[in-house]
C-alpha cells in the first residue's frame, strides 16, 4: 500500500509491469475472436438487421455487420446510365439479335420474381432479398439462341467487368436479368438499371451494370472466363461448393 | 543504455530521432490503412472511389509493411531511447491507475513522462499490429483456414479497425490540443519548464543519479 500523502510525494511508489500482460491479454482475446467470432458476429447481424436495412443516413455502413450489401466496383467510382439511355444488346449465336430498352425488360418480356439470399465469396450474406426481372432463359428464347451455343458472356457498361456462364447454367430458372431488387428499381450502386442475378452462385457472377449478353459456340478466349475468375476465383461459382467455402446454399 | 533523456539548451529531449521516425512511419501506414480499409468497407465511400482491386492491393501492401518501422527502430544502437520509453509505457504506477480512474483529474502532481492515457494508447496500438496482421493475413490468404476462422478473422479485423479509428481520432485530437505534444513529436524537445511543472516525476528521473547496481 502507498498512502498518498504529501510526504511520500518524493518517493515514487513501485510500478507494476502491466504492458506485457495487457499485450498478451489482447492477443488472447483476439485469438478467441478468430475461433468464436463467427458465432458472435451472426448474433450481431441478426440484432442489427432491422437497423441496417432501414437506415437512410448511411451511418450503419460503418458498423461491422455481415447482413448488408457492400458496394464493390472495380473501376473508378460507379458507372452511370439513365433509364432513358439504357440499352441491352443480346447477340452472338442467335436468330434474332436485339437491342432492348429498359421498357422491354421491365414491361414487355415475361416477369419473374424471386426471393433469395445473396452470398458474397468474401463471407457476407444478405438474406431474403426480393428480386424481379426476366429469366435469362426467356431472354435467350426471345432472341432464339441457336443449337450449338455453349456459353453466354456478359458485359458491363463499366467497360471492365465481364462474366460467363455455360448455356446450361444460363438456362436455369433462378438466373435473372433483374431490374428490381429490395422492392425497388436496381440502384446505381447495386448495378442498375439492369443487372444479372445468378441465385445459386457467389455474388461475383451476378454482374452489375449489364450492357451486353453474347451467346457463343465456344468461349472465344477460354483463358478469359471473366473478371473475377481471372483473379483466381472459381469459374463454376456454386455457393457452398466452390472457392474452398462451405456456405449453406442460397 | 544511458540512464535518462538528454537535457540541452533549456530543452529536454522527449523523443529522439529514431522514435520520431518510427512514430511518423507508423502514422503514415496507419492512415493509408484506415483510408483504404474504410473505402473498401463503407458503402458510400466505395461508391465514390471504386477501384476495388487496386485499393485492396494497397491495403494489403501497407499492412505487410506495418511491422517494418518497428523492427528497424529496434534493429540498431539508436534503440536506446525507444527501449527506455517502451519500459515506461509498460509500467504503471499507483498514480497512473488513480489518474485513469478519475479520468485525468487526480494524481497530476506526480505525473511521469507519460500519462495513463498515453500508456493505454501505446499498448492498444502495439497489440493491434500483430492482431490486424494475423487476421488480415487469414482474410487475404484464406485457403488453408476453415470457414469459421475466416469469418472470425473478419470479425476481429472489423471491430478492431473500428476501435482503432476511434483511438487514432482521439490521439490526434488530444495531440492537437496540446502544442507541446505536437512539437515534441515533430522536433523532439519540450521546454525544461514544461517538464518541471507538468511532469514532476519525469523531472526527478532526469536529475536522479544513474541507478548503481
Amino acid at each position: 500500500m502507498h498512502p498518498l500523502t504529501p510526504e511520500d510525494a518524493e518517493l515514487p511508489p513501485e510500478d507494476t509491469p502491466v504492458g506485457r500482460r495487457a499485450l498478451l491479454g489482447m492477443l488472447g482475446v483476439g485469438a478467441l475472436g478468430i475461433l468464436w467470432g463467427a458465432k458472435v458476429q451472426s448474433g450481431i447481424d441478426r440484432a442489427l438487421r432491422p437497423i441496417t436495412l432501414n437506415d437512410r443516413t448511411g451511418l450503419s455502413s460503418f458498423l461491422p455487420s455481415g447482413g448488408r450489401f457492400r458496394i464493390y466496383s472495380v473501376t473508378g467510382g460507379l458507372p452511370s446510365r439513365s433509364e432513358a439511355e439504357y440499352r441491352l444488346t443480346v447477340d452472338g449465336h442467335v436468330d434474332r439479335p436485339v437491342t432492348l430498352h429498359l421498357g422491354d425488360v421491365r414491361d414487355r418480356l415475361p416477369q419473374t420474381a424471386l426471393t433469395k439470399d445473396f452470398q458474397c465469396v468474401t463471407g457476407w450474406r444478405v438474406e431474403d432479398v426480393p428480386w424481379r426481372g426476366v429469366r435469362l432463359a426467356d431472354v435467350l428464347d426471345e432472341v432464339g439462341a441457336r443449337p450449338g451455343a455453349t456459353h453466354v458472356r456478359f458485359w458491363s457498361f463499366d467497360g471492365v467487368y465481364t462474366e460467363t456462364l455455360t448455356i446450361e447454367q444460363a438456362r436455369r430458372d433462378d438466373v435473372l436479368v433483374a431490374h428490381e431488387m429490395l422492392g425497388k428499381p436496381v440502384t446505381r450502386e447495386h448495378g442498375g438499371p439492369v443487372r444479372l442475378y445468378v441465385a445459386p452462385m457467389y455474388g461475383y457472377k451476378s454482374l452489375k451494370w449489364l450492357e451486353r449478353i453474347e451467346v457463343v459456340t465456344a468461349l472465344d478466349d477460354p483463358t478469359d472466363p471473366g473478371y473475377w475468375e481471372n483473379l483466381g476465383y472459381d469459374v463454376d461459382a456454386w455457393v457452398g461448393r466452390s472457392n474452398g467455402r462451405s456456405d449453406e446454399a442460397t | 543504455m544511458t540512464a535518462h533523456d538528454t537535457i540541452r539548451d533549456g530543452e529536454v529531449v522527449r523523443f529522439d530521432r529514431a522514435e520520431r521516425w518510427l512514430h511518423w512511419a507508423n502514422a503514415a501506414l496507419f492512415l493509408v490503412l484506415l483510408a483504404t480499409g474504410m473505402t473498401l468497407y463503407v458503402g458510400p465511400l466505395s461508391s465514390l472511389v471504386g477501384r476495388r482491386v487496386l485499393l485492396k492491393d494497397l491495403h494489403v501492401l501497407s499492412g505487410l509493411l506495418l511491422p517494418v518501422p518497428l523492427l528497424l527502430a529496434y534493429a540498431g544502437p539508436w534503440r536506446t531511447g525507444l527501449r527506455r520509453d517502451v519500459r515506461r509505457l509498460a509500467r504503471w504506477s499507483v498514480d497512473d491507475k488513480r489518474w485513469l480512474a478519475s479520468l485525468g483529474r487526480r494524481s497530476r502532481g506526480r505525473m511521469g513522462k507519460f500519462n495513463a492515457g498515453q500508456k493505454l494508447n501505446a499498448i492498444f496500438v502495439a497489440g493491434c499490429i500483430p492482431l490486424m496482421l494475423a487476421t488480415g493475413a487469414i482474410m487475404r490468404w484464406f485457403d488453408p483456414f476453415p470457414l469459421a476462422w475466416r469469418t472470425g478473422a473478419t470479425f476481429v479485423h472489423d471491430w478492431l479497425a473500428l476501435m482503432l479509428l476511434a483511438v487514432v481520432v482521439g490521439h490526434i485530437g488530444k495531440a492537437i490540443a496540446e502544442p507541446h505534444a505536437v512539437r515534441a513529436m515533430r522536433r523532439g524537445t519540450v521546454p525544461t519548464e514544461h517538464v518541471r511543472t507538468h511532469h514532476p516525476r519525469w523531472w526527478r528521473e532526469l536529475h536522479a543519479d544513474p541507478p548503481s547496481g
